[in-house]
């Protein structure tokens, strides 16, 4: 089966002040489509930086990364914005939506960079948010709306274009529990009946439970990995 | 444009900063509305004064006037329409603070060099058999309550009549029509005067000469300086608008004051708006830095910085012109009829743009160059 | 007591962290820098005129007319005026025993500025031969005074600075004759600084005028003599003239013009200061938001809303403070001294000394507070009512 998204051995490093250092060290994985990805380790142990890697928010010291066709490893800064906005929904663990505009202008958000009209923009919003289930809260701003109802256009906003790829950065890290599990069963719903592929950074092993797939990281390197059966 | 709920929700993030922003801008251009329209109102007038006139006095200074005889020989000046003169009268009427512009003159070459005056012939002819006679422009007649057939008594300070009196009698054959605030508006006939004066006789202030057409403006008055160059009365020929101006400098470099306080106010402008582009991309951070996340491209996210300085920026001038135009018409018993001349706008759309972008340009250069990571991480 | 310390260390502490605020901190001092130096370099000009126009003059002195004369310009006197008026009542006498006046004349001149060019009128003044006399703040700074009865004036230092062509040995033509400057003389900063002086007999015979002056300056026994004076000329029937103390005549010139810049002083300045408060708005209003956990916790900790209240209030005082004090160091730096000259075509021009006085200062300052404390007050009432627990949670 082919994957849908293949790190090569990927390496990062940032250069802080005089030092050098290496956050990933030649990471290789490979992710199929329709999967529920959770990347779990410690803090420093790399999974954030693996996530932006996979985002296309930014780019590897060395290796390959290819998500579908392309090689997103090679693409100029540009052209990855262009990349990123057909193929990545992305859901902050901070929800940042803009303070001044409504739930369903949010949403319509990444909707302004296509060639649809604002009646289509408006329809597909309207539809995200019924998805979400926020659809009588469309006209709400953020600071109208509770901590997990804001998570949950959010996650509207990341699946309105129709993304190949949805991609999670602690996604319940700001919400109690009760909140947090109306997030994750909405995720795995996402993942379930609509068949998208999620990759979502964690420290939470509840929410780890959502996923398909869990691997672990600890120093910059995949330390072992835990499968999990469709249920 | 698409874009545009993205702009106003960048702008409107915080209410009171961005209402001040553009109040203080508002009003910065209102300042600039009033200044440069009247330092450009005073140009426009100089330079609509008509070009087919001269004006002829003498060379050290009006004050000290010229012979009665060179009306014939400026006459003769090819390209010369007509001549009249003025002999200044400093007259009031009453008391010495009600000033009556009145000036001796030759009446019937007076209205055929200002063309623009209109007056009844039959008050030219009634001026020509009345010596004592007086034509009088129409609003000051009102002012006084003046009719035709009245006699008037005119005092002045400067001419004693050989009676030895300082009152003079004149009678109204006539009145017309003043189009400018400026024309003087009391004419009296040079013959009368020029008998009964007590001195100063046979002296003239200004000649004024009507010419065929403008583009001989300049060989004219060059013309007319040569013929009496080097003799006792030397004489200054200037159009109109030259005249204007040398008298408008008189008051002072009205030009000079109204740029510097202009410049003071758009210096300290600049600064405010600058501050404010700059604190609210500054609060922005991950909020830009989310856009980009979504596929927002640098250059996309430079030009929504920008737009909202231009906009803000432009709105408020905008609306700080309009408001310096309605006041424009408060100034018309300074002015006369003073409209917002058109440049003025420009140079203030110009302004706000320049503004917008020297304001806007680094927080907007700032936001292209942010890096996603950094910024979502917090650094 | 327990206030005014709460009051002293929440203000301490806001003036202490204004450097983490620095450049929204600048907004305020620079908006109204500009204000205030708009404001005092306009109001400069009618500050020096009217100082000029004061320190013309003395109240012992008088100045006759011809009857209806709105100036000396529109005024004409004959010999025989001219006689009478000088046998007027109260008038001291020199050591020759004759009466200490001078018959006067002015005509103008046309000169042209050293700087831009411009053609201005100039007074040229013929005065009597008790000129000196009566005028003892007169004085010869550089060369001579004129002879009579030769082609001869003198420039007063304003003039001299502000025109082309009047250096000592200069020479300048009127209507009738060539004259040349011998001297430059001053005149305890009177209007008579930017004129040109010449002997009244010689100036009318070189432009074959009849005798006859335009003004009689008079030196009066004493102050008190001036009624005396004046009844004695107004009583005589061969006479038709309008007396005034000197100083008063000066006074009333310059108080249209001085008028009409004190009025464009205030409505640009006003204009411009509606701007500057909110600029201060704008300043103060984010000052109190940037430190909105910091008030919160003060006012949870139990420091009261007068505290809040006098902290952002001072600290509006003391940016704008700053603020006006540059405004006025700029408008003193660029244009105290600094001579300017202006005035109608009909009276002559008038040249004076950009004045940016003490009071003048201290008037920029006042406004520059006021400015600050009208800017400061909302955003000090939002801190004081913040309700504590919105502005905790915020953080």
């Amino acid at each position: 089966m082919t994957a849908l998204v293949s790190l090569r051995r990927v390496t990062k490093s940032y250069v802080r002040g005089k030092q050098k250092v290496e956050v990933l060290h030649g990471v290789d994985l490979d992710i199929r489509a329709g999967e529920f990805l959770a990347l779990m380790g410690p803090s420093g142990s790399g999974k954030t930086t693996m996530l932006n890697l996979i985002a296309g928010l930014d780019q590897p010291t060395s290796g390959e990364v290819i998500v579908g066709d392309s090689r997103i490893d090679k693409l100029s800064r540009g052209a990855l914005s262009d990349w990123r906005a057909r193929n990545i929904g992305f859901i902050f663990q901070f929800y940042n939506l803009l303070p001044v505009l409504t739930a369903e202008a949010n949403v319509e958000v990444p909707l302004l960079l296509t060639n649809l009209s604002r009646a289509q923009r408006r329809q597909r919003a309207q539809t995200a948010l019924q998805l979400v289930g926020l659809a009588d809260r469309a006209k709400h701003k953020p600071n109208e709306l509770s901590g997990g109802q804001q998570q949950r256009v959010a996650i509207a906003r990341a699946i309105v274009a129709d993304p190949t790829l949805l991609v999670c950065d602690e996604p319940t890290g700001d919400l109690d529990r009760q909140n947090a599990e109306e997030i994750m069963n909405l995720l795995q719903a996402l993942n379930r009946s609509q068949g998208k592929t999620i990759v979502m950074v964690t420290h939470d092993p509840r929410a780890a439970e959502y996923a398909t797939r869990e691997l672990h990281l600890d120093k910059g390197q995949l330390a072992h990995e835990e499968a999990r059966h469709v249920a | 444009m698409k874009y545009f709920p993205l702009i106003w929700a960048g702008l409107w993030r915080k209410k009171a900063r961005t209402i001040f922003t553009m109040l203080s801008i508002v009003v910065a251009f209102l300042l600039f509305g009033l200044l440069q329209g009247i330092n450009q109102g005073f140009n426009q007038a100089v330079q609509n004064l008509n070009v087919d006139r001269l004006y002829t006095s003498a060379k050290t200074n009006m004050t000290d006037g010229l012979p009665y005889a060179y009306a014939a020989r400026i006459k003769g000046v090819q390209g010369v329409r007509a001549v009249s003169h003025w002999t200044y009268f400093g007259g009031y009427y009453q008391e010495s603070k009600n000033v009556i512009p009145a000036f001796s003159t030759d009446a019937e070459a007076l209205f055929q060099v200002y063309r623009e005056l209109t007056i009844k012939p039959e008050y030219l002819e009634a001026m020509k058999r009345t010596r004592t006679g007086a034509l009088v422009g129409e609003k000051l007649a009102q002012q006084y309550h003046w009719k035709i057939g009245d006699r008037v008594p005119i005092g002045t300070s400067i001419w004693t009549d050989k009676q030895g009196s300082n009152t003079w009698q004149f009678d109204i054959v006539g009145t017309f029509e003043v189009p400018s605030a400026g024309m003087p508006s009391f004419y009296f006939n040079h013959d009368y005067f020029d008998e009964a004066a007590a001195f100063g006789n046979g002296v003239v202030h200004y000649y004024i000469v009507g010419i065929d057409s403008p583009t001989n403006a300049t060989r004219i008055s060059k013309e007319i300086d040569a013929m009496f160059e080097n003799s006792t009365n030397e004489t200054r020929t200037q159009t109109e608008s030259a005249m204007m101006q040398m008298q408008l400098k008189q008051i002072g470099d009205i030009n000079f004051i109204a740029n510097s306080i202009v410049g003071a106010v758009l210096f300290t402008l600049l600064f405010l708006t600058a501050n404010t582009m700059m604190q609210s991309v500054r609060e922005r951070t991950s909020e830009l830095a989310v856009l980009k996340t979504f596929g927002f491209s640098d250059g996309k996210v430079l030009g929504l910085v920008l737009t909202e300085a231009f906009l803000l920026c432009l709105f408020s001038a905008a609306l700080g012109l309009v408001l310096a135009g309605l006041v424009f018409p408060a100034l018309k018993p300074i002015f006369g009829d003073f409209k917002m001349p058109l440049v003025v706008v420009a140079m203030g759309a110009a302004l706000a743009m320049l503004l917008a972008l020297v304001s806007g340009l680094p927080p907007a250069w700032r936001a292209r160059q942010l890096n996603i990571v950094d910024a979502l991480a917090g650094r | 007591m327990k206030m005014w310390r709460q009051i002293g260390s929440v203000t301490a502490m806001n003036l202490r962290s204004i450097p983490q605020r620095l450049s929204t901190s600048l907004v305020i001092v620079i908006g109204i820098a500009g204000v205030v130096a708009v404001l005092v370099s306009v109001l400069a000009m009618s500050t020096g005129m009217i100082k000029t126009m004061n320190n013309t003059g003395r109240d012992d002195r008088a100045l006759v007319l011809r009857n209806g004369s709105a100036a000396e310009s529109g005024s004409v006197l004959s010999r025989d005026a001219v006689r009478l008026i000088s046998d007027g009542a109260g008038i001291r006498r020199d050591v020759d025993g004759k009466p200490i006046v001078s018959a006067e004349g002015i005509r103008l001149v046309n000169m042209f500025k050293k700087g831009d060019g411009a053609e201005i009128n100039v007074v040229l003044r013929g005065v009597g031969n008790k000129f000196q006399v009566l005028r003892p703040e007169f004085r010869i700074l550089e060369g001579r005074m004129f002879n009579a009865a030769v082609n001869e004036i003198v420039v007063g230092k304003s003039a001299h600075a502000q025109f082309k062509g009047l250096a000592i040995g200069d020479r300048i033509t009127t209507r009738g004759a060539n004259w040349t400057v011998v001297g430059i003389f001053s005149s305890g900063g009177d209007s008579h600084e930017s004129e040109l002086l010449a002997d009244i007999d010689t100036l009318n015979s070189a432009e074959r005028r009849g005798g006859g002056a335009q003004s009689v300056n008079v030196q009066l026994q004493s102050t008190a003599a001036f009624q005396a004076f004046k009844d004695s000329l107004t009583s005589n029937p061969a006479l038709a003239v309008d007396v005034y103390r000197e100083r008063d005549y000066y006074r009333q010139q310059s108080r249209t013009i001085g008028r009409v810049i004190s009025v464009i002083a205030y409505v640009v300045g006003g204009i411009m200061a509606i701007g500057a408060i909110f600029g201060a708005l704008n300043t103060m209003y984010s000052a109190v938001s940037a430190r909105l956990q910091e008030i919160a916790t003060l006012r949870a900790l139990g420091f009261g809303s007068t505290a809040m209240v006098i902290s952002v209030l001072s600290e509006a005082l003391l940016l704008s403070c700053i603020g006006g004090a540059i405004g006025a160091v700029l408008a003193w730096l660029f244009f105290n001294g600094h001579v300017v000259s202006t005035g109608g075509t009909a009276t002559g021009q008038l040249v004076f000394e950009l004045t940016v006085s003490p009071q003048l200062v201290v008037t920029g300052i006042v406004w520059a507070c006021v400015i600050g404390l009208i800017g400061g007050l909302f955003p000090a009432v939002r801190a004081a009512r913040l309700p504590v627990a919105t502005a905790l949670r915020a953080i």
